[in-house]
């Protein structure tokens, strides 16, 4: 077998982490103690549902493909945590996260994982296809990049309409090479729309290092460049410097119009999906690593020990809620009802949906 | 009512839906400032701004993905492909994305795109852009498909598709474009999913789409004068909501179907349609069914040989004589 491949995440993110550097900035200096708590919370909610779901897909309950955000929870809690009325997101299949920091609940997330009609969609999407427009939130999509232009044109319907706002276009390592990512960006950048693809570098493709799948590694931001688009790289550990460098974007976005590509440096824990066993391209000890030293969620637990804003009493609390709402989300999924045979044919079309007197089409739509 | 071309009645289409709603908006490769590749958008830009009529760099993937965005926060873009053909390099945004989101979201989004373009062969440009993916796009539950046949219907469905809710394709025809006919003044749909009796006749139906119809009829009033049969010629207007009844009620009639498209044989649109007509007439009929596509084979460059290829007069009439044999 061949060695596994070295990740290629900057030199930075080697060194043991301490506070963060970014404790300071402007936009986290104005966090209250509850703002902190609220984001701490919610990093710990991300983990522990994760948690729970590995259990429920161990014991056969989930279909499919099962993609799990731990390891990456300060990417979607610091970017999402930024974000006002007219700010929407949309990602790929790594969804659970996001869903969960802009407001969907355990419930209806751990619902459409089993499958069940009280599912985000109805168990009509599954883990990889979660929606909830109400919150901007545009999905959850299964093909690699195939949310990228998707995410520019949400930016482009903001602009037409004349508001302050922006498209958070989330994808992973691997979607950098897709057409449809560079089509997305060249549009983006020439129509000057108010949308920051957000690439969260885990360091693998499914099971391809960046190393074996993308000429320049290192640095898939600086691609942003080819397109006359502002970048940057972020330390995706420390959610603090997540928000800091959002904000920047945000404001790019929001004053200017323009786009902007982070490159989000990150970690899974487990495999791409929970159908990898992980076992053929990198080593336990490199997941080790960053599990003990660079944990997102454990800094900035640390962090906020250190600034007195938690203490391990109040930390043990919240975390004991999380896992307790995640148990309750379990037996909630558990207990629904599957959806109908007549189910199946719902949703396919809005007009079928909502027959009525103004309705003008007939024929056959749905076919034998 | 005006005698007008199939092109102007598609402008006619997008002008008065570009008044009515300003959510409308007209995006393409060369749409605004070349005035279209067929001259189909000539003059929109002029008369509303660069805002509503937007010039795209080539990049139908990119393009047609950030229209299917931009109507999931209720912009109502109209997508022009220079050709069909192309959208073979979009087929995830045109498939997966626009066709599926609703499903996939339980009903929480809406993608109300038109995407539209020429999708014909018979123009001597060889196999890369002669497709007709009427038949492919409509086999997914989510899409709706129109394939208008006259300037009248040009107009009408293609407003029908801009207040849809839905995403739809519209099919139009290059060789169509220059064709004149009565359309008129006064705002109209034709409704999806409502087929249209062309020609009524006792005999023979023939059950065509798209520029098949305008062959069928031809073929038609070549079989009264020269055999003295009697050729009832539907034509389906709407691939995906698909009027069966139209269709049975005329076979219940003439007892005898003929089946004529552009597409390839395998898994054409007729396919399903045969397989509608006998499952749902099969005691009607007095004759197997039959059909009329394109020889199977990648389009061929040769206008002598393309000709052959695609339906033609000749072959429609020859092989409605053998139903009637």
């Amino acid at each position: 077998m061949a060695k596994p491949a070295v990740l290629t995440h900057p030199e930075s993110l080697k060194r043991p982490a301490g506070p963060s550097d970014y404790a300071k900035d402007p936009v986290n200096a104005a966090m209250s103690k509850a703002d902190k708590l609220a984001l701490y919370t919610k990093m710990a909610r991300i983990r522990h549902f994760e948690q729970r779901c590995i259990r429920i897909y161990q014991q056969g309950k989930i279909g499919g493909f099962l993609h799990l955000y731990v390891g990456q929870e300060a990417v979607a809690a610091g970017t999402i945590s930024l974000l006002g009325k007219h700010d929407h997101i949309i990602t790929g299949y790594r969804d659970h996260g996001h869903g969960l920091m802009v407001g969907m609940g355990m419930n209806e997330c751990m619902a459409e994982l089993t499958g069940r009609v009280t599912g985000c969609s109805q168990g009509k999407g599954g883990s990889m296809h979660y929606f909830a427009p109400d919150k901007n939130y545009w999905g959850g999509h299964g093909i690699v990049g195939g949310q990228a232009p998707l995410g520019t044109g949400l930016a482009y319907a903001v602009k037409y309409m004349g508001l302050k706002g922006s498209c958070l276009a989330y994808m992973g390592d691997g979607a950098v090479n897709q057409g449809a990512v560079h089509e997305a960006y060249n549009l983006a950048s020439l129509w000057d729309l108010p949308v920051i693809f957000v690439v969260e570098n885990n360091g693998y493709s499914m099971g391809t290092s960046q190393e074996r799948s993308t000429a320049h590694p290192g640095c898939l931001a600086k691609r942003a460049e080819g397109y006359n688009m502002a970048w940057d790289v972020v330390n995706g550990h420390d959610v603090y410097e997540v928000r800091a460098k959002t904000a920047v974007a945000l404001k790019r976005a929001h004053e200017e119009s323009k786009p902007t590509v982070l490159e989000i440096f990150t970690y899974r824990y487990f495999g791409h999906s929970m159908a990898d066993p992980d076992k053929t391209y990198r080593d336990k000890e490199e997941i080790k690593e960053y599990r003990d030293k660079k944990d997102p969620v454990l800094l900035f637990e640390q962090e906020l020990l250190r600034e007195k804003v938690l203490t391990p009493e109040l930390s043990q609390k919240i975390n004991e809620e999380a896992m307790a709402e995640a148990d309750k989300a379990a037996v909630f999924a558990d207990e629904s009802p599957d959806p109908t045979v007549a189910d199946i044919t719902k949703h396919i079309y809005w007009e079928e949906d909502n027959r009525g007197p103004k309705t003008t089409s007939r024929g056959t739509i749905i076919f034998e | 009512m005006a005698v007008i071309s199939y092109r102007e009645a598609l402008r006619a289409a997008m002008r008065e839906e570009l008044k009515r709603d300003d959510k409308v908006v007209i995006m393409g490769e060369e749409v605004a400032q070349f005035n279209g590749a067929y001259k189909v958008t000539e003059g929109l830009l002029k008369e509303f701004g660069p805002k509503r009529i937007v010039d795209t760099p080539i990049s139908e993937a990119g393009f047609i993905g950030l229209g299917i965005g931009a109507s999931m926060l209720g912009i109502r873009p109209v997508m022009e492909l220079m050709f069909w053909s192309f959208s073979y390099v979009a087929f995830d945004q045109i498939v997966n994305n626009a066709g599926n989101i609703r499903y996939m979201s339980g009903g929480l989004i809406n993608c109300p795109i038109v995407i539209r373009g020429p999708a014909n062969g018979g123009t001597n440009v060889g196999a890369t852009h002669s497709h007709t993916p009427e038949a492919i796009l409509a086999s997914h539950p989510g899409i709706k498909v129109v394939c208008p046949a006259t300037p009248y219907d040009a107009k009408g469905l293609m407003k029908a598709a801009i207040r849809d809710n839905d995403p739809v394709y519209v099919m139009e025809n290059t060789i169509l474009y220059n064709d004149k006919g009565e359309v008129p003044d006064e705002d109209y749909i034709v409704p999806l999913g409502v087929a249209d009796v062309k020609r009524v006749g006792t005999d023979l139906t023939i059950v065509a789409h798209g520029r098949a119809v305008i062959t069928s009829l031809k073929a038609a009033e070549i079989l009264e004068k020269e055999h003295g049969v009697s050729v009832e010629v539907v034509d389906l207007r709407s691939i995906r909501p698909l009027d069966e009844e139209t269709i049975l009620t005329s076979v219940r009639k003439t007892h005898r179907a003929l089946l004529v498209e552009e597409n390839k044989p395998f898994c054409g649109v007729d396919a399903q349609v045969a397989y509608l007509i006998q499952s749902k007439a099969f005691d009607e009929l007095d004759a197997p069914i039959h059909r009329v596509s394109s020889i199977d084979a990648p389009q061929i460059y040769c206008k002598r040989m393309e000709d052959l290829q695609m339906p033609n007069v000749e072959r429609v009439v020859a092989e409605a004589l053998k139903v009637l044999a």
